[in-house]
């Protein structure tokens, strides 16, 4: 193929194809992105930017404890939130795969999704309702007489934001686990016990190591956007329960100071992609593709 | 090759029964896979399981490997009952169809999977997980990723990581059907040798019936959960017990019969094409009866008389006409229409220098012989 003959190339057909998602890419996702990036070295203004190139911004970012400490809760938070959701999804995932007969998986598979029907914020409020100061929780342990004062540490903290984002999470995790155990060929598994080796010992030297590949796609599902998650801590999170993305928006929206908040979010990409990085690269044997 | 543990042990001779199979059972609801199967496998002997798909032989495999469990009778390895016992503390060890090579570990990994729970040294497992693999052909290979192997290696290594743990049986499931012709053809001759080599009793489950008769020292032929025939390849294709053994293995031609008498070892017949005759009691390996029967021969046992041939001192001359011939380089393939006969038999013939091959409607004599029949009453 000659290069003169580009229209009606294979080449040329391929980029057309592409063209729709790669414009809609660039509108929506590196449009904004480089704004960001721009604004992040601009000098802020009272409530306007002020187009005068700075570093000042990451300075102050990386100086001041608030932002150290937010970013520092957002990363244990999500981590948590990453620990709690991978570690529950996985037996749930596991439980589908191996003991649910084949023509009920899909049924199961539609089960799972059924928090998805009501809307993210109604099942925040629904957590408020369960775990509140006249929730669900304290009126039935009261009126069972275990306890006699209603329990004020379920919610408003930490400890109800990672609970709601678990819930919340939980089929984003159960879903690429298990498809990676139901590509194990399960004549793999007789083989592990052929050999001599218990269900138990099997599992952790044949199941899991393949199943590896759907735990750490979880991992970083998980991870990545509840670092950066704004609306649970606001409505859940209480004072004690604040994240980097509440800081963000503070600076964004309440204080009008792009600079600030964009070096804000830059720094806490910036972080993010090197966690995941590290992580990814520490998993690289279990990410080998199938044969 | 013959420095591995394993060769240097010498083949048990000895015909005592290493499994014992009585009154097997296995259903599945009100679906019979295996019904009453009672037999013994004999301690270092290549043992076949042939049949169709379906007829219940990967089944009894499953059951003696401990990956199904019996719903009915006995299954005794080396004296000992195996109700209660899993898989994993059996004296067996499986060559799976799909091979089960574990993808995230090298070649030398899977073949030292089973060695984990053994007491032994570091050095001691390596030396021997080099000595399995060369027993295989793959030496050098230990440090390749499985999932880079291709289907002959994959197959090999299967075999390396059963045999390295010595099990008193290793159990075949069909591990020659993913490979293609000319490494199956190879793969058989080295199995047969490996076997006798390690002396380790060899139970194939297959539906190719000429991989059976290649590699076994005996042969049960299942059919519907049942087996149908156990003997020697050589009796099993001289003198199948039914019609249906003899259609499985090999071709049969089947004349129409009727069993006038029985008198002194003794079977009178009148067989339609080749009139009245006499056979050995032997030579029917079902049940005798009177009145109507069919007579089967292989295409290999007539012989078709060209010009110029001596006639033959023994047997018989009947007559017939070609009415199709089919050529395959060695050998010529004839379909001959018998005198007094409706159905076309298949006969073949050698094909020698100066012999020419025959046209449709030629007209031929053929030589039989009456110890060549089997009957199926």
């Amino acid at each position: 193929m000659t290069k003169r003959k580009f229209l009606g190339s294979e080449a040329a057909n391929g980029l057309l194809m592409l063209s729709p998602t790669a414009i809609y890419s660039i509108v929506v996702m590196a449009a904004p992105l480089i704004a960001v990036l721009l604004f992040s070295f601009m000098t802020p203004g009272y409530l306007k930017v002020i187009w005068t190139p700075t570093l000042d911004n990451y300075a102050k970012v990386l100086s001041d404890p608030i932002y150290q400490v937010l970013l520092g809760r957002s990363l244990v938070m999500a981590a948590t939130v990453t620990a709690v959701t991978v570690l529950t999804a996985f037996p749930i995932a596991y439980f589908i795969s191996f003991i649910v007969s084949p023509e009920k998986k899909s049924l199961w598979l539609f089960l799972i999704t059924i928090p998805f029907w009501t809307s993210y914020l109604i099942r925040v409020f629904l957590w408020k309702v369960i775990l509140g100061y006249n929730g669900v929780i304290n009126e039935a342990f009261m009126g069972l007489g275990i306890i006699h004062q209603p329990m004020t540490f379920l919610l408003y903290n930490m400890n109800s934001v990672v609970l709601t984002l678990a819930h919340s999470y939980a089929p984003f995790a159960i879903l690429p686990i298990f498809v990676a155990l139901e590509k194990i060929d399960r004549s793999l598994l007789e083989a592990g016990q052929d050999l001599g080796e218990s269900r138990i010992m099997t599992f952790i030297r044949v199941t899991l190591p393949l199943a590896m590949s759907g735990v750490v796609a979880s991992v970083l599902i998980v991870f990545i956007p509840t670092v950066g998650d704004y609306v649970t801590p606001t409505l859940v999170g209480g004072s004690s329960g604040q994240m980097i993305a509440n800081v963000i928006q503070l600076q964004y929206f309440k204080l009008g100071n792009y600079p600030v908040g964009s070096a804000v979010s830059i720094a806490a990409m910036g972080v993010v992609t090197v966690i995941s990085v590290i992580f990814v690269f520490a998993n690289r044997r279990f990410m080998r593709g199938p044969q | 090759m013959t420095s591995s543990p394993a060769a240097a042990a010498p083949t048990p001779k000895a015909k005592r029964p290493l499994i014992e199979l009585r009154d097997i059972e296995k259903y599945y609801g009100d679906y019979y896979a295996l019904r009453k199967i009672t037999t013994d496998i004999r301690e270092g002997e290549f043992f076949s399981l042939l049949g169709p798909s379906g007829c219940g032989k990967t089944t009894l495999l499953r059951c003696i490997a401990g990956f199904e469990e019996l719903s009915g009778g006995n299954l005794l390895i080396d004296g000992k009952d195996m109700e209660g016992v899993s898989a994993n503390h059996r004296p067996t060890n499986m060559v799976f169809q799909s091979y089960a090579i574990f993808p995230h570990l090298t070649v030398e990994e899977n073949v030292g999977f089973g060695l984990r729970r053994e007491k032994a040294t570091k050095e001691d497992k390596a030396r021997r997980v080099a000595e399995a693999l060369e027993m295989v052909g793959l030496k050098g290979y230990g440090k390749r990723a499985a999932h880079a192997l291709s289907g002959g290696q994959r197959q090999r290594v299967a075999l390396a990581r059963a045999l390295i743990l010595k099990p008193k049986v290793l159990l075949l499931d069909e591990p020659l059907s993913a490979l293609d012709k000319k490494m199956r053809e190879q793969m058989q001759s080295e199995l047969r040798k490996l076997q006798r080599q390690v002396g380790i009793t060899f139970i194939l489950v297959t539906h190719d019936q000429e991989e059976a008769l290649i590699m076994s020292d005996r042969i049960a032929v299942m059919f519907d959960g049942v087996i149908a025939q156990l003997d020697s390849p050589e009796r099993l294709y001289r003198r199948p017990v039914s019609r249906k053994v003899a259609e499985f293995i090999g071709i049969m031609n089947f004349l129409p019969a009727t069993v006038t008498g029985t008198e002194g070892g003794q079977i009178q017949l009148e067989v339609a094409g080749l009139g009245a005759i006499a056979i050995d009691a032997e030579q029917c390996p079902g049940a005798v009866k009177t009145g109507e029967a069919s007579v089967g021969f292989r295409p290999e046992t007539m012989t078709v008389l060209f010009e110029g041939d001596p006639e033959p001192t023994r047997g018989k001359i009947a007559g017939g006409e070609v009415e199709e011939v089919v050529y395959f380089g060695d050998m010529s393939y004839y379909d001959v229409k018998l005198d007094g006969v409706e159905k076309p038999v298949q006969i073949s013939m050698r094909n020698v220098v100066g012999r020419p091959v025959l046209g449709r409607g030629a007209r031929i004599r053929i030589a039989w012989e009456a110890g060549a029949l089997v009957l199926f009453c």
